[in-house]
């Protein structure tokens, strides 16, 4: 009998929360965006790990088939990544007073602090056999002296593994033989750096997994969960910021204006044109409540769209149209993005390019007036 | 009426009245009287990393974009000249940054080098020493060193001497509070050090300056002369110390005297000039207003160099100039975080007692800037909070660099904003204030305040630990 109870109290808990669950709250909102940050962080982590091993690999081995599976591995892990930019930008884990994004992923990168480059074979970290490569020393050198001082992240591993872009078609075309004794001055201290770059990276994600993981009673989630509005409105700020200032103004609009590869954001790989489609699909992510995990599942849940639509059913349609619409137009963008920013005004890259800017600022606006009808204005945008 | 908006209007009533008292005319902030939007409609709610480098939020898109761009060579790596990348060559021979984010990384602000045992062993990076020697140059402004120039150079390109290194010792200052509590402030000494090109002229003047966040520059810009004129008037109408001067000085891109407002002593007038001087003086880039290099006479290796422009042009662009102007113009103040938190509350009322709000001014209404294309028509008609009179305060001996800079003498400071103050730590992991971030914390900075600030100084000894936390937190929140 007293189990009877108990298991009819437990499936009515279980059908309560359920529909909590459906039921776009502030609050059910919040929780099941801690949910999605969570599980986007756990599989960036998933595919970084799966990148240590590959340079791991590659280090303890290099050749040229070493270094593409490590490659692989770096363009797969950045399809999750770039999804989670959507989770900047309101002092969150990732750029809070101690945050890690600045050593995570801060570019443009002038590569001749890391390592050689064309006319300066001696530059660099690398080849200062004085300086020690450990994580603790890249940490402190990351961006200091000036914004592109970069020593640490996605695009110093990046730079390891491609090298400078040297040509038109193609991605960089680092020799693996840089990483073997006797070929290149001092290889033995660039896959030190590489290794000692990608476990700083693991490091750093394990700790955001952490700040979003459920059930904890003091780390950033458990606030989030309870913070009401207030998180509504971080939520909003975040797209906001992502879409018009970050993707549209400083990752498209800059290296339009200047046409110039150093403008790219992983201009070394020639991965740009994704590095687009995740950020927009990251807002997405975030707007639909709907994150497709690595495993291939599917997570759903309230999302700030529902919240709106409560509201404002066309302003709500409008806004998912918007954002679908920016995540095709970015997947227009064609390969590779140096290439595409090139050329006249009415060359089809740059047409599509701007294509996605148009989109992207539409977007900025509507989602400024999706904040302002749930009731919130403390925005870094106001509508115009 | 709720609570919150009572004890709003009990503030305002109690700011209007420090107003009345200062003899100064309160902005009109009916709809916002705590200030939360600080810089009016351009106003960004932001914090973390990125506090500080969000364009203003009513730009228009256009704008916006003008805004990108001009961070995009903010944040550039200048290289040495000869280089492929013709767009960015042309670095030093003598500088101390590549690049605007180097020293304002994050359009942050700056920090003196750690030290231990009372000296520092790194050299510092957004701290530059300027020099001169007693007497003024053709525009009034301070006569350079002659061998070493108007500021003190640390790095050079290859084949080039730096100038030489600052050495950093660090002294302790004891206090204590009328409640018997202890404190200790660190005083730095400089000497230079390594000097590439022989002795400085004897009796040369030094002066460190560190630099400061950026935001909230265009809407400085655009507060009315007469505004700041009138807070002279006032002042000195006022019984007491508190005899605030507005500092006159050449303008290069105006081409003529003009107010000063920016730089630690005030000694620069407009945002183009503050940022052409950067680029010459800092990073080594020529521009159309500085178009020769600052080697002196003595520095052969320095004039020997190459430099970045082989067709007879400057280094950076008109175009490239006025970019970086218009981004910096346009960066938002972040909003006040916490104004409705009783203790915050407390703190304001202080602040106002205390005398702070005299010199640190709490608002305006911005008129329009100097320059129209290089700022927006959103900076316009802004009810902003920037604490600040842009005026020269006699700061007391403790503070006194020794050295004119314009009007300014050797112990007078300009008032700087404190908008912003309480989000560097989100922005730059520090919270070091003052001239040369010699203060750890806004309660250090207060007690590095003396002259004209003295009296105010006394009071905030006299608090009690939760009026002087609230104090601090007042401040914080701005």
């Amino acid at each position: 009998m007293h189990l009877k109870a108990n298991l009819a109290a437990a499936i009515l808990g279980l059908a309560l929360s359920a529909q909590a669950q459906t039921a776009a709250t502030p609050a059910s909102v919040a929780g099941h965006y801690a949910t999605l940050v969570h599980a986007n962080y756990q599989d960036v982590l998933t595919t970084a790990v799966t990148l240590q091993d590959a340079i791991k690999a590659f280090t303890a081995a290099p050749s040229a088939d070493t270094q593409a599976a490590a490659r692989k591995a770096w363009l797969m892990a950045r399809e999750y990544y770039g999804q989670t930019e959507a989770f900047r930008f309101y002092g969150g884990p990732i750029d809070n007073d101690d945050g890690p994004e600045g050593r995570i992923n801060a570019w443009p990168m002038d590569e001749s602090y890391v390592d050689s480059v064309n006319g300066k074979k001696a530059a660099g970290l690398v080849n200062n056999r004085k300086q020690a490569i450990s994580k603790k020393a890249l940490s402190g050198l990351n961006e200091r002296g000036g914004e592109e001082n970069i020593a640490t992240g996605w695009h110093a591993i990046e730079f390891m593994l491609w090298g400078q872009d040297l040509s038109e078609t193609g991605p960089g075309n680092r020799s693996f033989e840089d990483f073997v004794d006797g070929k290149a001055p001092n290889a033995d201290r660039r896959r030190q750096y590489l290794n000692v770059v990608t476990e700083l990276l693991v490091d750093d994600l394990s700790g955001l997994v952490k700040a979003w993981a459920p059930g904890q009673k003091a780390n950033y989630r458990a606030k989030f969960e309870k913070g009401g509005n207030e998180s509504l409105r971080k939520m909003f700020v975040s797209l906001g910021s992502l879409s018009r200032g970050e993707l549209a103004g400083e990752r498209l609009e800059v290296a339009l204006a200047s046409q110039d590869q150093e403008d790219e954001h992983s201009c070394f790989s020639d991965n740009t044109h994704r590095d687009a489609v995740t950020n927009a699909k990251g807002i997405e992510n975030v707007w639909l409540g709907r994150f497709v995990r690595v495993d291939g599942s599917t997570l759903q849940g309230p999302s700030l769209r529902d919240l709106v639509a409560a509201k404002n059913t066309a302003l709500a349609g409008k806004t998912s149209q918007q954002i679908s619409g920016s995540v095709k137009a970015a997947e227009a963008i064609p390969a590779p993005f140096d290439r595409a920013i090139a050329g006249a005004k009415d060359a089809p890259g740059r047409v599509s390019i701007e294509k996605t800017i148009a989109s992207l600022t539409a977007q900025s606006n509507d989602i400024v007036a999706a904040a302002n009808a749930v009731g919130i204005s403390k925005l870094t945008l106001v509508q115009p | 009426m709720n609570r919150a908006a009572w004890v709003g209007a009990v503030v305002a009533i109690a700011g209007l009245g420090a107003f009345i008292h200062a003899g100064l005319q309160a902005a009109p902030g009916a709809s916002d009287p705590l200030g939360e939007k600080t810089g009016g409609e351009t106003t960004v709610f932001a914090n973390g990393k990125n506090a500080f480098s969000h364009p203003a939020a009513n730009l228009t898109d256009e704008e916006r974009t003008r805004f990108f761009i001009g961070n995009s060579f903010f944040k550039r790596n200048w290289v040495e000249a000869p280089a492929s990348t013709t767009a960015r060559d042309g670095l030093g021979p003598h500088f101390l940054a590549r690049s605007c984010g180097g020293c304002h990384l994050f359009d942050g602000r700056g920090e003196p080098p750690p030290w231990r045992k009372g000296l520092s062993d790194e050299q510092p990076l957004a701290l530059l020493i300027r020099l001169s020697v007693p007497g003024v140059d053709a525009h009034g402004g301070p006569k350079h060193e002659p061998v070493y120039g108007d500021q003190f150079n640390i790095a050079a390109i290859q084949n080039v001497k730096p100038e030489g290194e600052v050495a950093m010792r660090w002294k302790p200052i004891q206090g204590r509070f009328a409640d018997g509590t202890r404190y200790t402030l660190q005083q730095p000494q400089y000497t230079l050090r390594q000097l590439a090109y022989g002795p400085l002229v004897p009796g040369t003047l030094m002066s460190p300056r560190i630099a400061p966040q950026i935001m909230g520059v265009g809407l400085l810009e655009a507060i009315a002369e007469k505004d700041i004129v009138a807070n002279a008037a006032s002042q000195a109408a006022l019984p007491g110390a508190i005899k605030g001067q507005p500092n006159r000085v050449w303008d290069a891109f105006a081409q003529r005297e003009m107010l000063g407002r920016f730089g630690w002593k005030a000694n620069v007038a407009t945002l183009a000039h503050q940022t052409a001087g950067a680029f010459h003086g800092d990073i080594g880039i020529t521009s159309r207003l500085f178009p020769a290099e600052t080697c002196t006479p003595a520095q052969k290796d320095c004039l020997a160099a190459p430099n970045g422009s082989s067709d007879g042009q400057p280094e950076l662009e008109d175009e490239m100039l006025e970019q970086v102007v218009f981004y910096q113009a346009t960066l938002a103040p972040p909003a006040r975080r916490n104004v409705r938190d009783p203790e915050v509350l407390q703190g304001q009322r202080l602040f106002a007692q205390a005398q702070c709000a005299v010199c640190h001014r709490p608002s305006y209404t911005t008129a329009e800037g100097p320059f129209p294309r290089l700022t927006s028509k959103a900076l316009q008609g802004q009810t902003i909070w920037p604490y600040t009179d842009l005026l020269l305060h006699d700061m007391g001996d403790a503070l006194a660099d020794g050295r004119p800079d314009f009007l300014a003498n050797g112990r007078q400071w300009k008032t700087p904003p404190l908008w912003g103050i309480g989000l560097i730590r989100d922005v730059n992991g520090h919270t070091r204030l003052m001239h040369d971030g010699r203060a750890d914390g806004v309660l250090e900075a207060i007690l590095w305040h003396g002259g004209e600030a003295e009296a105010s100084k006394q009071q905030v000894l006299k608090m009690k630990p939760p009026e002087r936390n609230a104090l601090v937190k007042f401040v914080e929140s701005l």
